[in-house]
């Protein structure tokens, strides 16, 4: 890289359930952003005419979230009418993917301070609704191989031998780690509190964790893609995994990522454009990679592409002291660590994942490069690195290192 | 003349339809024309009041013109020829006045199409008159307006089945679905509704031109019916497996046109059908679904010059799975039988169960309490011979041993009438060997039914050295009684169905000897397009009925001095039967596993006896291997005259064992492919593999001459 990119600050909105019931349902996705916007503007003391580009991820941009909602959050926090800004979606990657943007844009000397991040209301505009030739045009899906990524889950899971039991113990460690660092207030210096217009707080921690989860209690949990499986989506699988006879049903809603809203901001910028302003440096991007891989089983992608980061890097596994991957289910992150040769859980999500705090689509990559950077500096280590598996079968992975 | 134009005193036009030197109304060119020409008429009428569009026949139209689709292989041509056809239906709708189909029967494919373009649709109430659109059976897509058209009126989810299953409906179910909008009681009552109907409109658009038209359940921009239509593809993907693009082509046009104004959407339809119709599956549909079995059941494998044969009574020997199917059959259409066992009981127990399957048929409304009865009362069971002695044609269905078929032939044919013709239900053993028993070979014949015998079409006749034409007349006339759809072949080991479909399960145990991982086997033969991957239907068919037949078969060849090729399979069949004691599905243990509380799988012991190959073939290679050796087979059954025409090879392959219907059959498969390129893939399949891929003599011939399988 010609020049390094840093980041400056991370910091995110708690995440809410993403239904009727959960707290954030009634704020707009753009006053989650202009929360965030307003606060990263107050503790960083920044002058906004000098931030060159809002880049924000959003996974289901229409709607209340629609329209380049990265540019109107701007606009509405009144941030410096010369910032611009980008909605971007690389489906559920796209907050990492907006912060590895950023770093290459300040890498590249084509811009020095860019603000990175994303946000996703699921239970205002769910999931799915933007439609997409992927999933709703019968050729195109039909060519594709497309199935609900649960069905590539459980096609993991049956391929790699994973019993249900393996993923349930997965899933209860995820609590039971999200819910420590949350009563221990590791997740405070990244995360703000949602308030009214009156400053009233309307939500100031993570609420979908359940702490009081036992095996007993997911064992009981229905597998969640049985009967669409059965109706045609496991036969679209088969076609391409000839080999597999029956595809295993394991995933179910307790192991497998919540539906939540949420947004997450990162300031990246150039070491002279900290300077300048007077930011101090908290870490370093090390390197970047993302991968396609074969469509159908979808979410194999945070292996090969933390391989290639690191390759990039000229890092090996061992360089990295934690590892921060989505938890989208949990035969993701198994099959993530029988990728990269990882035996035990001991440096990864070590502060629980997206299966015991939830995944706000869009937002969720900016989240984890903000929830690692912080237990790096806790833990006092260096090194960390995020990845994710993404719709259409890609993979997306980030190191980084503190400074 | 084909369609005849009257305007009456209330400027009401009659258009009927009658074509020249046809049965029933197609859409061909020639009524298209002058359907065309009367629409010119028309749009220059100045005192119009209505159009009612009508049929001389007993069926309104029966469909398309396959010989004019069969032909069409040029996209242009045929994307232009489509086009037209719309075009004229659409001035049709948009004349301004009420158009109405008058439909005094059945009205298929085209025909319904027709219909669809008109403002209402009034259906003659007989129980003969059948709609619908079977375009899928044949690999095409309604493309006369009929996908763009029935799925704005019953919207994506209602018009869904009608499109892509190829069923037909009776004129009740008809109005039901919403594709008739009435019944009328007689022929009379079917034009005068027609006429009251338009008079109080005087003018009349359909749905989708007036304005504010809104596709009914709404359009595929609705979340919820985004959500059916990803459904709906994997339910497409899964049961076509990508053979068949028909299916998912109709959900693709009923999609993006339901996006967008209808003539778009027409014309999104029109190349779509162009896509199908000049491609190779409708092409091999159309040619052995079609043609081939026009030609079959129309006699071309009977002897010619002998009349029609009836058959009064039919005896039934053995009251087993076979024979109380045959039973089932024979008295379903109309034909007295007498179903003879060992025992009186045995007999009854056999009775008992084609009540049964009388039962179901009530049960789904294709049979009366009263026919039933009348059906049931036609079977007299009995342990007694001497009853069988009226019976001018027997069927024995006894236990595939020679000793018990030779005896039981004695002990009937010396009861019946001199030109009383006794058949065997073997699937195995030669004909001519089994007449032997017989004091009149001339009247013995093959009858080789298929399991189960109320679900299968196909019957395989087969000809002895000594069967005499008016048998074979007898005994084709009869399977024609039954509905059924008869081969004739000439006597050989296996015959043809047994022979050919042993190729395929002897290359999947091949390929398990081998070390191939068993689900991967079993699913190129599902992608191949047979109904059951090899190892699956070999647990159906039975392991220890395979071994027994094979040592009847040794032992038969032993006596000519001959000795019997060692197969891979027998190796298997070795294992599996001898050594493990699995025997196949009725057992419960055969390749799979049958767990009473769930569906079967694979043994897992077949790890251990057949480890993992190093080597894992591609689904392609497999594939291959297990339709080469069928069409291989086929051709030499061909070459040695076994079969005697294409079309039966290619039916009863498709009817027989379920053979890639896709594929348009056995030998089709290799037209499909093209004959130097199977050829070249045969020869580089022999030298990989052995000397059963090596292709005849005289394919090679064809091949190099540029000739196909006609």
């Amino acid at each position: 890289m010609p020049m390094d990119a840093y980041i400056y600050d991370t910091l995110r909105t708690p995440r809410g359930r993403g239904k009727k019931d959960g707290s954030l349902h009634e704020v707009k996705p753009i006053e989650l952003l202009a929360g965030l916007l307003r606060e990263l503007g107050r503790r960083t003391d920044l002058d906004t005419s000098q931030v060159d580009d809002l880049i924000l991820g959003c996974v289901t941009p229409l709607g209340d979230q629609g329209g380049n909602i990265a540019r109107t959050a701007a606009l509405y926090a009144e941030w410096d009418v010369s910032v611009p800004g980008v909605q971007i979606n690389r489906f559920c990657s796209s907050g990492l993917e907006a912060a590895n943007m950023a770093a290459a844009k300040v890498a590249s000397g084509w811009d020095d301070l860019v603000v990175a991040g994303g946000v996703e209301s699921m239970s205002r505009v769910p999931m799915g609704t933007d439609g997409g030739p992927m999933a709703y045009d019968p050729r195109v899906a039909g060519q594709v191989g497309f199935v609900p990524q649960g069905i590539g889950a459980d096609l993991i899971a049956t391929l790699e031998g994973f019993a249900r039991e393996d993923l349930d113990h997965f899933a209860l460690d995820s609590q039971q780690r999200a819910s420590s660092a949350r009563d221990s207030g590791w997740f405070n210096r990244s995360v703000i509190p949602v308030c009214d217009p009156n400053g009233l707080p309307i939500l100031e921690q993570d609420e979908y964790i359940r702490p009081g989860t036992t095996m007993e209690a997911l064992a009981g949990l229905k597998p969640a893609f049985a009967t669409v499986g059965e109706m045609g989506y496991d036969a679209v699988a088969q076609l391409k995994y000839p080999q597999v006879e029956r595809i295993q049903h394991v995933h179910t809603a307790g192991n497998s990522s919540g539906i939540v809203d949420g947004a997450a901001l990162v300031l990246v910028g150039s070491e002279a454009k900290g300077k300048a302003l007077g930011l101090k440096p908290r870490a370093r991007f090390v390197s970047g990679a993302l991968v396609g891989m074969e469509p159908t089983i979808m979410l194999t992608g945070p292996g090969p592409a933390s391989i290639k980061a690191l390759k990039k890097a000229g890092m090996a596994v061992g360089d990295i002291d934690l590892f921060e991957i989505n938890e989208a289910f949990a035969a993701v992150v198994l099959r993530f660590m029988r990728d990269v040769g990882l035996e035990s859980t001991d440096q990864v999500n070590v502060n629980g994942g997206a299966i015991a705090l939830g995944h706000p689509l869009g937002a969720t990559g900016a989240m984890l490069l903000g929830t690692v950077l912080d237990e790096l500096e806790r833990r006092d280590l260096n090194t960390a690195l995020i990845a994710l598996c993404i719709g259409g079968g890609m993979g997306i992975a980030t190191i980084i290192e503190r400074v | 003349m084909a369609l005849h134009y009257d305007k009456d005193a209330e400027g009401i036009v009659t258009l009927t339809m009658d074509t020249e030197d046809r049965p029933v109304n197609l859409i061909d060119e020639a009524l298209q024309v002058e359907l065309e020409q009367a629409i010119e008429k028309l749009e220059s009428e100045t005192s119009l009041s209505g159009v009612i569009l009508a049929s001389a026949k007993d069926t309104f139209v029966a469909g398309a013109d396959m010989a004019m689709l069969e032909k069409m292989s040029n996209p242009t041509a045929a994307f232009a020829a489509v086009e037209g056809t719309k075009a004229t239906l659409r001035r049709l709708e948009t004349l301004g006045c009420p158009v109405v189909a008058a439909m005094n029967g059945t009205a298929l494919g085209g025909g319904l199409e027709l219909a669809l373009a008109c403002h209402h649709r009034i259906a003659l109430d007989r129980p003969q008159a059948r709609f619908g659109f079977p375009e899928v059976t044949f690999g095409l897509l309604p493309g006369g307006g009929g996908v763009t058209r029935l799925t704005r009126m019953l919207g994506l989810q209602a018009a869904f089945p009608h499109l892509t299953e190829g069923r037909t409906l009776d004129a009740s179910s008809a109005l039901e679905a919403g594709i008739v909008d009435e019944l009328a009681p007689d022929k009379e009552a079917l034009m005068t509704q027609a006429r009251d109907w338009i008079k109080p409109h005087h003018e009349s658009r359909q749905p989708w031109d007036q304005k504010g038209f809104r596709l009914p359940g709404g359009g595929p921009d609705k979340p919820a019916v985004a959500q059916m239509v990803s459904m709906a593809t994997a339910m497409i993907l899964k049961s076509t497996r990508r053979n068949y693009p028909a299916p998912m082509a109709i959900l693709s046009t009923m999609v993006d046109g339901a996006l967008v104004d209808f003539d778009t959407a027409s014309r999104i339809e029109s190349r779509a059908f162009t896509e199908l119709v000049t491609g190779k599956v409708a092409k091999n549909m159309i040619r052995a679904f079609w043609f081939q079995m026009n030609e079959i059941n129309k006699g071309r494998s009977r002897p010619k010059d002998v009349p029609p044969q009836q058959v009064h009574t039919v005896g039934i020997l053995g009251a087993g799975l076979m024979g109380h199917g045959i039973a089932y059959v024979t008295a379903l259409s109309g034909i007295d039988v007498v179903l003879k066992d060992v025992t009186q009981a045995q007999a009854e127990s056999g009775k008992e169960r084609v009540a049964r399957l009388l039962e179901g048929r009530v049960r789904k409304g294709r049979l009366t309490e009263d026919d039933q009865q009348t059906v049931l009362e036609r079977i007299r069971a009995t342990g007694d011979v001497a009853d069988l002695s009226d019976c001018d044609l027997v069927i024995e269905a006894v236990f595939e041993d020679r000793e018990v078929k030779a005896a039981v032939t004695r002990e009937t044919e010396t009861l019946l009438a001199e030109d009383a013709v006794f058949a065997s239900n073997t699937s195995t053993l030669p004909i001519t060997s089994l007449a032997a028993a017989a004091a009149r070979p001339e009247n013995f014949i093959g009858l080789h039914f298929f399991s189960p015998v109320h679900r299968m079409k196909l019957v395989e006749i087969i000809v002895g050295e000594q069967t005499t034409p008016t048998t074979l007349a007898k005994a084709f006339d009869f399977v024609r009684r039954l509905g059924k759809t008869p081969i004739v072949v000439n006597d050989s080991r296996g015959f043809f169905t047994s022979r050919v479909f042993t190729t395929y399960v002897d290359e999947g145990m091949a390929l398990l000897k081998e070390g191939q991982n068993p689900r991967a086997i079993e699913s190129a033969g599902l992608q191949a397009g047979l109904p059951l991957g090899p190892l699956a239907v070999s647990d159906e068919v039975n392991l220890g009925l395979a071994v027994h037949v094979r040592e009847q078969t040794r032992k038969d060849l032993a006596a000519e001095g001959r000795e019997m090729p060692r197969l891979a399979s027998d190796d298997v069949l070795e294992i599996l039967v001898n050594q493990e004691g699995r025997l196949g599905k009725a057992q419960g243990a055969g390749f799979y596993d049958y767990p009473e509380d769930g569906p079967k799988a694979l043994w897992p012991g077949l790890a251990e006896l057949f480890p993992l190959s190093e080597t894992q073939l591609s689904q392609t290679e497999m594939m291959d291997r297990l339709t080469f050796r069928q069409a291989l087979e086929a051709v030499r059954c061909l070459d040695e005259g076994v079969v005697t025409s294409v079309a039966d090879a290619n039916i009863g392959s498709v009817l027989g064992w379920g053979f890639a219907p896709f594929k348009g059959g056995v030998i089709q498969f290799i037209n499909d492919r093209g004959l130097p390129a199977f050829v070249a893939r045969a020869e580089a399949l022999e030298k990989a593999y052995g000397a059963q891929f090596r292709p005849p003599e005289s394919l090679v011939r064809m091949a190099e001459a540029g000739e196909t399988f006609g």
